[in-house]
């Protein structure tokens, strides 16, 4: 019984002590795939799947979702830079596989339209309030009229008084 | 009167681009292919493996290539029309068969053994096109759907139609239609053939 904790104990000494040879040994390839698999994350998150077109290449299931993310994978390893890396998916599949499309002529539309509709939206607010502060004229009472008001209110008084 | 105008303008345009748009089929993307040249491949040919067969082979001609596999469901739909194409007039139909294999969501890829594929490719396209009927002039085999990517495909069936100097003129995503055939690819065929 004591051999066996002995053996037990020494094998786990042994463990213990090479673990850290073990780990140095597989951190190399670990890190550099943990590198090529965040930026495949982050190029995939930023394309979108042509099959279920609201799902990003990053999170779709479908079969060509894996192969373009396999082929994306391949062109890390290859060395190829982010960019590249999107001109080859644009180059195959156009502007709309990006979510982020890039600023022309045919995009001016898309990236300021909202901007403009805003603006718009405010202006005509703008004016129309302007407009009805002009229809009502908010002038203060003549001498003449504050009389007449007084004796209108002053008449109703001594009207309720005698009833 | 007046007051209700502008609304009613701003409802009645928003009621236009929203009808507008639920026509519009979102499948439809336009391909940035369309105007450059064909991505050059070379693939072995279906029916004589040991051949290959090369976009650059076509120069000089007007010809379609057709993208399909036999468990592409549109395929079948769309099968009778290019069968009746071929009998119709002559222009070279090469079928590009897209991941006959691995693309069959019922065949489960690890049970294949890595050389049987492409025999399996061969046997199972050859059957389907014994069955309803061979269009195409040559059929070559993405095995890996690796031609596909360059192509763009993303829906199969898919439909290019590639000019004399090589370039592709026109790109149907989806089953060609006997509308778009008439409308679209017949007229631009003829044309590009002058």
């Amino acid at each position: 019984m004591r051999r066996l904790v002995m053996v037990l104990l020494l094998t786990l000494l042994g463990l213990a002590g090479s673990n850290g040879a073990i780990f140095a040994g597989e951190a190399q390839p670990l890190a550099a795939d943990e590198a090529t698999e965040k930026r495949l994350i982050a190029i995939s998150s930023e394309l979108r799947c042509l099959v279920c077109q609201n799902e990003s290449l990053a999170g779709s299931h479908a079969e060509l979702a894996n192969d373009l993310r396999r082929e994306i994978r391949t062109l890390i390893n290859a060395g190829k830079s982010d960019d590249e890396i999107m001109e080859f998916m644009v180059s195959r599949y156009g502007d709309f596989v990006r979510y982020r499309p890039p600023l022309k002529g045919t995009t001016l539309l898309l990236w300021f339209g909202p901007g403009v509709l805003l603006v718009l939206g405010f202006a005509a607010l703008l004016r129309y309030l302007r407009r009805r502060d002009r229809a009502i004229t908010d002038s203060p009472l003549s001498a003449e009229e504050q009389r007449q008001a007084e004796a209108l209110l002053h008449d109703n008084d001594s009207h309720q008084g005698r009833s | 009167m007046n007051r209700f105008l502008w609304p009613l303008i701003g409802f009645v345009v928003l009621v236009v681009l929203l009808g507008v748009g639920l026509t519009l089929n979102p499948r439809d993307v336009p391909s940035p292919l369309v105007g450059k040249p064909a991505p050059a491949f070379s693939l072995a040919r279906l029916h004589a493996p040991e051949e290959q067969f090369s976009p650059k082979d076509m120069l000089g001609k007007v010809w379609l290539l057709n993208v399909w596999a036999s468990w592409c469901v549109s395929c079948r739909q769309e099968h009778p029309l290019l069968v009746e194409l071929a009998k119709r007039q002559s222009t070279p139909l090469v079928g590009l068969n897209y991941k006959e294999v691995r693309g069959d969501g019922a065949i489960d890829m690890d049970k294949v053994a890595p050389g049987k594929e492409k025999g399996m490719v061969v046997e199972r396209a050859g059957a389907w096109l014994n069955q309803h009927g061979d269009p195409y002039t040559l059929s070559v085999m993405d095995i890996d759907g690796r031609v596909g990517i360059d192509y763009g495909v993303y829906g199969v069936p898919e439909t290019y139609i590639i000019d004399k100097a090589g370039i592709i003129r026109m790109k149907q995503t989806g089953p060609i239609t006997p509308d778009v055939l008439s409308s679209t690819i017949l007229p631009l065929i003829a044309e590009l053939s002058k």
